[in-house]
């Protein structure tokens, strides 16, 4: 492999691990917040010592997700050198104003949440949690921007060094590809932080244990979940795949492994796509469905990838397939899932129905699967460019760091991580069997 | 504007090594002055609200520069990409060891978690000494605004330098002494009874040490780089940083003698953001000195980006600056003085949070 090749591998593989973390990070800050607001308006105990144990879980999570942020952050420079300095007249603006703007609040009111219950008493520590939010979800916005400008870049001037320079400040920060794209994937942080709460609300009810915490648990996850899951699908997951059909034309047809263009196109549902012989092998069809969903009309054109230059199209047409049907598969299962929960919730019958518990404490690892599989479409869907049309990836890394460097640290990163992961699992999975406390000490 | 942008990055980045430097600190010097859990968990409480935030003004500095100065961002992380990857992994292994010690009341998990704390801490701070001595000595920059740094060459400041050498090693021991004694000085400010006289005492062997490797690494400088000292004698102004060096020193050493720790504590201060403003004010105009040819030097003129992009980024930058210092001062405002039982987040495992 070339040292092109192995930039990337390093890159995927240290941005999928890194947001396994953030995602339940603003997932659950938000679900922090419900807890411990009603936790004030209904003056119960119960409600905060939930708040209290989640609280504990995402001092772990969060702790995962800043260590393994830095590294991509020193990537942009140190793998993609020529990226940043292309690109960094405009996206360095985000990145900087993800820094000051969400870091700071988060990490100083982290500091007030973990350590300063005692100190603050319940309303200023419900504004800790409340800027821990904030922060969060801050620090997401500017990242998808800084994303959307790789995906389709606005508000920016060609510099005479023929780097890119800020033009149109407003005009980068309010990218059309950033609000859709950050609403779909908050959302889907909101669906990971109700999965991963109803399952282990799930797990203690099956248990027999902590019965008033699980309902909590369940309560909360499931009606924030079922909430998150039709968001998911409708308005941002419909608003952003326009996005694509609108601006990549070529992704779109990758995506959906679409050949031959046509209008009154079919959308596939299943099938393997047979790049090398132009087809798709074993298809399940919904006929004129794709046109509706791109453009809004049965009989509207869908290009195929047979209309592309081979070089403009993915170089992973095969991945980038399968990594959005499963997206959205999953997708539809999560919400599936969790309609039929929410609906025994209605009618008080979930806390008894123990398949579904049994369903709903097993699922949690797909709504990480959909999220990873969406950001592969992003990433994999926006190639042959870094930032498309403008800067090839190939054009793009570090001159002088060759492959022995990048085998280095990729070795490195993932013998650290695997360290990590077993370590977070145990430490997580105690915190879960020794449940909500309690007891809550010299208030 | 350019020579905003400059200071605005020296600015963060002294921010940084001020905070972040005192649990890099207590890092390096917990093994000494404390040693029961009991006492070990004084020095996580005291530096526990803080470090996290305090590791952001580096993450904030190194968004800013990617804004402000691309062209020295991406020509600096990816000739140095062997050193800043192990960097990396030290700041995994130590932010994991303060968050995860005290989740498991096992003394060997909690000793494993020791040892990785202080081995993460001393590296690192001799690391990024090292770095700022590659920065003042300059590195091989090429025609092409990059350069491939090695590791280590023949440990000499020549025209094909390591990233280590005798000059920058130096520095890097420097850095480590310095903020072992900066650390000192907040543990002893933050932290009661035993452990508390142990950082004053730890401070008392530390500080003269840092005087005199201070003139040592002074001397060194000149030999490196004279050009620093030229500028400074030709730029007044810049006097006024030298004398808060000066000043630092003085205020420390009169509080160690009246026991008066906060007061070192600010003399320390004072010492270390002296140390780096002055560096930077002899720097400029320079930001990534070319070794090879003094064309190729990146400075804060040719490697900024747009004036208006500058202009708009001031715009946000202040506000958001102002946010960042009022939610840290209110942190520390909640936090200051004595460790107490009431905050003792890490600790307990039986109670809440």
């Amino acid at each position: 492999m070339d040292a092109l090749t192995w930039h990337r591998v390093q890159f995927a593989f240290t941005l999928i691990y890194h947001y396994l973390f953030p995602q339940l990070t603003m997932g659950l800050a938000l679900i922090i917040v419900v807890l411990k607001g009603l936790a004030l308006k209904l003056n119960s105990q119960r409600y905060d010592e939930v708040a209290r144990f989640w609280v504990r879980i995402f001092t772990i999570n969060f702790a995962v997700g800043v260590v393994t942020g830095i590294p991509m952050e020193f990537q942009f420079g140190t793998n993609w050198a020529r990226f940043s300095n292309f690109a960094g007249g405009v996206v360095g603006m985000t990145l900087a104003m993800e820094g000051m703007f969400a870091f700071f609040a988060e990490s100083a009111f982290l500091g007030l949440l973990l350590f300063g219950e005692r100190k603050l008493g319940p309303r200023l520590h419900f504004l800790s949690a409340v800027m821990v939010f904030v922060g969060s979800w801050l620090s997401g916005y500017f990242i998808i921007v800084t994303n959307a400008f790789m995906q389709h870049p606005v508000g920016y001037s060609i510099a005479g060094d023929g780097n890119l320079q800020l033009a149109n400040a407003t005009a980068f920060l309010l990218n059309p590809w950033a609000i859709w794209q950050y609403l779909h994937n908050m959302s889907a942080a909101v669906i990971t932080g109700s999965f991963v709460v109803a399952a282990v609300g799930a797990y203690w009810a099956l248990m027999r244990q902590h019965e008033d915490h699980a309902r909590i648990c369940l309560k909360v996850g499931v009606i924030i979940g079922l909430a998150a899951c039709c968001l998911q699908l409708f308005p941002t997951g419909d608003q952003q795949g326009k996005m694509v059909a609108t601006y990549q034309r070529s992704t779109l047809a990758a995506m959906e492994g679409k050949f031959e263009s046509s209008s009154h196109a079919e959308l596939a549902i299943i099938g393997q796509p047979d790049v090398v012989n132009r087809r798709l092998e074993n298809p399940i069809y919904v006929p004129w469905i794709l046109s509706f969903l791109c453009y809004g009309s049965f009989g509207a054109i869908v290009e195929g990838m047979n209309d592309f230059p081979p070089d403009q199209l993915p170089d992973n047409i095969e991945l980038l397939y399968y990594a959005y049907h499963i997206m959205v598969g999953l997708g539809t299962f999560l919400f599936a899932l969790m309609g039929a929960s929410a609906a025994m919730l209605m009618k008080g019958r979930l806390y008894a129905n123990r398949p579904l518990l049994w369903l709903l404490m097993l699922a949690f690892p797909f709504p990480y699967v959909a999220t990873t599989a969406g950001w592969m479409v992003a990433e994999l869907g926006r190639q042959p460019w870094t930032v498309w049309g403008l800067q090839r990836t190939a054009q793009a890394t570090s001159p002088l760091v060759h492959g022995g460097n990048v085998v280095f640290s990729i070795l490195g990163f993932m013998g650290l991580y695997m360290v990590v992961g077993i370590l977070f699992l145990y430490l997580v999975t105690k915190e879960i069997s020794k449940g909500p406390a309690q007891l809550t000490g010299s208030h | 504007m350019h020579a905003l942008w400059y200071t605005i990055i020296v600015i963060m980045l002294s921010i940084y090594v001020v905070l972040d430097g005192f649990d890099f600190g207590a890092g390096i010097l917990h093994p000494f002055v404390a040693q029961t859990d009991k006492e070990r968990r004084q020095i996580f409480n005291a530096i526990g609200p803080f470090w996290n935030g305090n590791e952001v003004w580096l993450v904030g500095s190194g968004g800013l520069l990617v804004f402000a100065f691309p062209k020295v961002y991406s020509a600096g992380f990816s000739g140095f990409y062997l050193p800043l990857m192990m960097v990396l992994w030290l700041l995994i292994v130590r932010g994991l060891s303060i968050e995860f010690r005290s989740k498991e009341d096992n003394p060997l998990w909690r000793a494993f978690w020791d040892a990785c704390f202080f081995a993460a801490s001393l590296v690192l701070a001799i690391v990024f000494g090292a770095a700022l001595g590659n920065v003042i000595r300059g590195v091989p920059l090429l025609a092409s605004g990059y350069f491939d740094g090695s590791l280590f060459t023949d440990f000499m400041p020549g025209r094909y330098p390591g990233v280590l050498d005798w000059y920058t090693i130096a520095v890097g021991v420097f850095a480590a002494l310095t903020l072992a004694g900066h650390g000192a000085l907040f543990l002893a400010y933050r932290t009661l009874d035993s452990v508390r006289e142990r950082c004053m005492k730890a401070a008392k062997i530390l500080w003269p040490a840092i005087l005199l490797s201070g003139v040592a690494v002074t001397y060194l400088t000149w030999l490196v780089r004279p050009q620093i000292y030229a500028s400074l004698i030709a730029r007044p102004w810049t006097w006024t940083l030298a004398s808060l060096i000066v000043a630092g020193a003085v205020l420390i050493f009169w509080s160690l003698r009246h026991g008066r720790e906060l007061i070192a504590f600010a003399g320390s201060v004072a010492v270390i953001t002296g140390l780096l403003s002055a560096t930077a004010a002899g720097m400029y105009p320079n930001m990534l000195m070319s070794t090879i040819d003094q064309a190729y030097t990146l400075t804060a003129v040719n490697s900024a980006t747009a004036t208006n992009a500058l202009l708009t980024g001031l715009v946000w930058w202040l506000p958001a600056f102002f946010l960042a210092v009022l939610y840290f001062t209110n942190l520390y405002r909640v936090f200051r003085g004595k460790i107490d039982a009431l905050e003792d987040a890490y600790g307990h495992s039986d109670t809440s949070i």
